[in-house]
């Protein structure tokens, strides 16, 4: 990241790159165990795509075997219902890597997720009339 | 799968009963994409890390690197929470070309788009314009109205764009947070217009 220069510059005699200047500590997909897809299921998490945590989810014995990054996305769905976007960027994860951390929270039933927006199908006129009211009030 | 279940009950069931509407802001390279959506929303940024498509390796230079074949993007994204339940987000799509393939992934079930021009190199918004037409998103046009620039009317911007007629043509600052509700709201009203039209198609 060149255009960070807060960190000092290592070019310059004496300078050093700090946090994140440096580069990731660890490599993206270190922390999927190397995996790019979600799992088995296959679901394909829309960018927009809500993720709420189950409300019957499963116990703290489970929930204590998860990675530290499943757990973070975890207590930032708790937090509020976001997207997948919003947890990507809260969470300060790429994309990728996040939907694969998803599909394994879906798959053991700590969250669901909305169902996609189907393409070329638009909400009704009152949703989008309550949309326009909304972006007049802001 | 897990939300194909049916018989859920309770007012906490958010993630079936919330909607989020998503909207493209597109344009050219410099031209406010970022100013708009910062304008208008809680501006975040947004990392993914893609896989470079075939067509992105030919201009990608590689030499040096054996083997890259991810790159990460970054987009930019905002929330404008109308009500609980009812969001709409906005993405600023990544402008170089190379970057076409996250788009596809963008636009699926976009509400519409708004297509930022600059008129001093109009030329800039054009892959934008023809990406929407052919797909068939709703989109406006929202002319980006830098200071020093010459003033061209909507009318004018329309006919060089070559726009389908209906296609709104807004003037306006990016920078400024009225400006921007305003162009959002003319595309809001132009995709429930363009959406009422086609479902009179299918039935008539």
């Amino acid at each position: 990241m060149n255009e960070h220069s807060a960190g000092g510059d290592p070019s310059v005699p004496g300078g050093r790159w700090y946090d994140s200047d440096a580069g990731p500590l660890v490599r993206p997909y270190a922390m999927t165990g190397g995996r790019t897809k979600p799992g088995p299921g296959n679901v394909r998490f829309d960018l927009i795509a809500l993720v709420v945590v189950d409300d019957d989810p499963p116990g703290p014995a489970e929930e204590s075997l998860l990675g530290p990054e499943h757990r973070s996305l975890l207590a930032l769905c708790r937090a509020e219902t976001q997207s997948v976007a919003e947890l990507a960027a809260d969470a300060d994860l790429p994309v990728g890597v996040v939907r694969v951390l998803l599909g394994d929270l879906l798959e053991s039933g700590f969250v669901r997720v909305s169902r996609p927006v189907p393409p070329a199908r638009l909400p009704d006129e009152r949703i989008l009339r309550e949309v326009i009211d909304g972006l007049r009030a802001l | 799968m897990a939300y194909e279940r049916s018989e859920r009950t309770g007012a906490e069931d958010d993630a079936d009963t919330a909607l989020a509407l998503k909207v493209l802001v597109a344009g050219g390279f410099g031209v406010g994409k970022t100013t708009l959506v910062g304008a208008v929303s809680e501006i975040r940024p947004l990392r993914t890390e893609e896989r470079l498509s075939r067509a992105g390796e030919l201009v990608d230079d590689t030499g040096g690197v054996d083997r890259k074949t991810t790159t990460t993007v970054a987009m930019d994204f905002g929330r404008i929470t109308i009500r609980s339940g009812l969001s709409l987000y906005l993405f600023g799509t990544p402008g170089q070309d190379r970057f076409w393939f996250l788009w596809d992934e963008l636009s699926q079930g976009a509400l519409g788009a708004v297509v930022l021009a600059d008129t001093r190199r109009l030329e800039d918004c054009f892959p934008a314009v023809d990406y929407f037409e052919h797909r068939r998103i709703p989109f406006v046009i929202a002319v980006n109205c830098f200071t020093g620039a010459r003033a061209y009317g909507a009318h004018d911007v329309s006919r060089a764009l070559d726009l389908d007629r209906g296609t709104p043509v807004v003037l306006c600052d990016a920078r400024d947070r009225d400006s921007g509700k305003e162009v959002l709201i003319r595309l809001v009203e132009y995709a429930g217009r363009m959406h009422t039209a086609r479902l009179l198609d299918t039935v008539g």
